[in-house]
């Protein structure tokens, strides 16, 4: 099972390593650990990044750095995908006129007031 | 609200997620495939060499063609079956509708082109080969390196790679205007392959070149190059030009005509220069790109940068008897024909990269020997060539006037890294294996670059872009891609640039496709269903083309998943078929990621691989492609349909049997790599035979291809 697991976060990786060097830019994790099923909130990613030594100038991750963590993420089933329901009742608490959707400005105000 | 707003990100953001690796996975799909392709257009070219050196003059079966062929009262000149591409000699008949040239060339021939093209007509053999001529004699005039200036034309425009795309090319001139004496272009290379128009964008380029010399300009691109076209179509492109040259001159003119575009090809200048400030060239720099070393060299010594590759001595060895052993039966004609022997020295062992998923040294350790063979047949190798063809041995070249010698390897690594490098953000300079050839340049090889020769940017091709155009390296380098559409409708935008006396870049983007262009308004206005729209599309192109590879796979694809299945069960865990799969298709693509798009019904996380097969083997049927590929093929070639009947009508009966029609089917599909059963030949034999007496007749054939010619 760790094996396969391994296949397949090598695999996302490598979607994403340019130069096919085993790298990819530090601003692409985000994309490939989502990619691979999991729902993290930016502070999770940012928690996760910290863990994988980043190598500068650039910013790059590297596989071997990144391969053992994200396995780790995977056999502990974190950031599991929000349930339907949940994201409906958040959508609901923005949608104060109950018009049916929200608005970019809206939500970005949200996020950016503490 | 804020943890509601949170959970909505994060939801978003993973709905981003996936649709961006979606896209970046149709991309490589479509990459791979690409690399992959080629390995099939050269199959199918080298079916027709082989044809056509079935013919070869040395062959008495031959003469009887050739004496059949004339039966209907066409007459020739002893003399002319001598004469060596000489267009003068070739008259153009009465009936030819399409425009005439005539030399010096002036502005009217230009636009009576560019409208005859429009209306997909063809300009006639003799005006090509008088057109390559003339160019040839104006680039051999040309410097290695051009210099432009803006304060003569106000605006230079730069485009990027054309690969054929004569749609483009008239957009950029529909936005842009034409070239004229206060409107200069500069062309970066790669005008000719993958695209179905390479012919026509060169005649355009070479015409507006030769009318306004110093406002145009072309650069070298890493596709004109002799073994690059042999694999990317371009000389498939030239079919109708060479099989009417060679059925109505004989073969020897067949042949020369791809030799003269080499010529042409290897005299087009390396770079240019605008104001001294800004370099154009084709792929990029090395930590070596010498620009005084550039300027000296003598460019046209370089056909192909190609063909000078390291390989495994064994491994070589073990190829070409490979290679030989799958020839056999095209070699009768070859091995008459004299031609000097090419080697190949073998240099140290060049790991094959494992991360090259690309495969495209692998193409190149697999193939290179068929290609020289190919070649060789093909073309007449004049004396020259053979040193340039070896991997040397380091040859100094004396030049005249105690000018500095370097060796032909050296000279060699700076038009190779001038035409295949491509940038990289990390910093340093080194090898490109993807590409097999050049390097990835950081940005402080790029800084250094600049500073030595105190230039502002560069601007480079060669990497398709979805915006047409994107800098990288602190805006110092400028990658320009013309080719809109390059994968499929939708996949990107082409983009050309100007630069006015401020040298401050602007650009322009365009898709030459209504639809597409909708596309993008609708997102434009940020509607994300139209981008969803747009994925899904070129999405579903990208695995349709895949589902067909694994379908021309199927007995090799069975015998993996065998090797899995030991106790015979008929079905396979999803890891396996990932496994096996890449074993086979060798495409370097994560079927782990794309499997649920290729596989639909799994049990217990195990699939059934024959019915799963089965499945894929109905999609094809039913879409009448394979069919449709070989007449197509065939098709293209209309113009010697009466040719083609004969040929495949071995014992000259006047009817193609099914056993003659299978032959060559068979000798087709093992070049091309499909499968069609005796079945599937049956059928096809059957749909042709209109008046169902078992034999296709001439006026069936052609009515076979008139049918071929509706289908969209």
């Amino acid at each position: 099972l760790v094996a396969e697991i391994e296949k397949k976060i090598t695999e996302a990786f490598d979607v994403f390593d340019r130069e096919s060097n085993k790298t990819v830019d530090v601003r692409e994790i985000g994309c490939i650990i989502r990619s691979l099923g999991c729902f993290p909130n930016e502070a999770e990613v940012q928690e996760l990044l910290a863990q994988i030594e980043v190598e500068e100038p650039g910013g790059f991750v590297h596989l071997e750095k990144f391969l053992p963590v994200m396995t780790k993420v995977l056999l502990d089933r974190r950031f599991q995908p929000i349930p339907e329901d949940v994201i409906l009742h958040a959508f609901e608490a923005l949608d104060e006129n109950k018009c049916g959707y929200i608005t970019k400005e809206d939500l970005v105000k949200h996020l950016t007031e503490e | 609200a804020f943890k509601a707003a949170v959970l909505i990100q994060q939801w978003y953001r993973r709905h981003v997620a996936r649709l961006e690796m979606r896209r970046r996975c149709t991309w490589r799909i479509f990459q791979s495939i690409e690399y992959a392709c080629e390995q099939d257009q050269i199959k199918l070219h080298n079916f027709f060499s082989y044809l056509m050196d079935q013919f070869t003059p040395s062959s008495s079966k031959e003469r009887d063609f050739i004496s059949r062929m004339f039966i209907s009262g066409e007459s020739y000149k002893e003399a002319e079956l001598e004469k060596y591409c000489d267009y003068e000699s070739i008259e153009v008949p009465d009936s030819y509708t399409g425009p005439h040239l005539s030399f010096p060339l002036l502005p009217d021939h230009a636009t009576a082109l560019l409208e005859a093209f429009q209306q997909k007509q063809q300009l006639h053999a003799r005006y090509v080969l008088n057109l390559l001529h003339e160019t040839r004699k104006h680039l051999k005039q040309l410097p290695n390196i051009s210099h432009v200036s803006t304060c003569y034309s106000e605006e230079v425009t730069v485009c990027g790679d054309l690969h054929g795309q004569l749609d483009d090319l008239f957009l950029i001139f529909y936005k842009n205007g034409l070239p004229s004496p206060s409107k200069s272009y500069v062309f970066n290379g790669d005008f000719v392959d993958r695209g179905k128009q390479s012919l026509e964008i060169l005649v355009i380029l070479f015409t507006f070149l030769l009318i306004y010399p110093k406002e145009v300009h072309l650069n070298r691109g890493n596709h004109e190059d002799h073994m690059v076209n042999l694999r990317y179509g371009f000389y498939m492109r030239l079919k109708d030009l060479m099989l009417y040259l060679f059925f109505t001159f004989a073969q020897v003119h067949g042949k020369k005509i791809l030799k003269m575009f080499q010529n042409v090809f290897c005299w087009l200048p390396l770079a240019t220069l605008i104001d001294q400030k800004v370099l154009i060239i084709h792929g990029g720099i090395s930590d070596t790109t010498d620009l005084d070393m550039l300027e000296k060299i003598q460019r046209d010594k370089f056909t192909s940068v190609l063909r000078l590759k390291k390989r495994k001595e064994s491994s070589r060895k073990a190829e070409i008897q490979a290679i030989n052993g799958e020839r056999e039966s095209g070699t009768d004609a070859a091995a008459n024909e004299a031609a000097p022997r090419l080697s190949l020295q073998p240099q140290s062992a060049q790991a094959p990269s494992t991360a090259n998923r690309l495969e495209f040294s692998r193409w190149l350790r697999q193939t290179v020997q068929e290609q020289i063979d190919t070649c060789r047949r093909l073309v007449d190798i004049s004396e020259s060539e053979p040193e340039e063809l070896t991997y040397s041995s380091m040859v100094s070249l004396k030049g005249v006037d105690d000018e500095p010698c370097w060796s032909r390897q050296e000279e060699w690594k700076q038009v190779l890294d001038i035409l295949w490098s491509d940038p990289m953000p990390q910093e340093g300079c080194r090898e490109n294996k993807v590409r097999g050839g050049g390097c990835y340049f950081g940005p402080d090889v790029t800084e250094k670059f600049l500073e030595k020769y105190s230039l502002q940017f560069l601007i480079r091709s060669h990497e398709c872009k979805q915006e047409g155009y994107e800098f990288c390296h602190n805006r110092k380098v400028l990658t320009i891609f013309s080719a809109s559409n390059y994968y499929e409708i939708g996949s990107n935008r082409g983009a050309y640039v100007k630069l006015g006396p401020d040298l401050i870049p602007h650009f322009v983007q365009y898709q030459a496709n209504k639809t597409a262009h909708m596309l993008n308004m609708t997102q434009r206005q940020g509607f994300p269903v139209a981008l969803f729209a747009k994925i899904s599309r070129v999405e579903e192109s990208a695995f349709r083309a895949l589902r067909e590879k694994l379908f021309a796979h199927t007995s090799a694809l069975i015998s993996a998943f065998k090797a899995y299945d030991g106790d015979n069960t008929g079905k396979i865990t999803l890891s396996n078929w990932a496994t096996a799969v890449e074993s086979v298709l060798r495409l370097g693509l994560p079927w782990r990621m794309l499997r649920p798009q290729l596989v639909r019904s799994t049990e217990d996380g195990m699939l059934e691989y024959k019915s799963w097969l089965d499945d894929l083997a109905m999609e094809q049927r039913s879409q009448e492609h394979i069919q449709s590929s070989m007449l197509e093929v065939i098709y293209r070639n209309r113009s010697n349909l009466e040719t083609i009947f004969r040929i495949i009508d071995r014992d000259h009966s006047g009817l193609i049997s099914f056993e003659e029609f299978q032959q060559t089917w068979k000798l087709f599909s093992s070049h091309m790599n499909i499968e069609l059963t005796d079945d599937g030949i049956n059928d096809l034999v059957r749909s042709i035979d209109f008046n169902k007496d078992g034999n296709i007749d001439f006026n069936e054939f052609l009515e076979a291809f008139r049918l071929v010619k509706q289908c969209p």
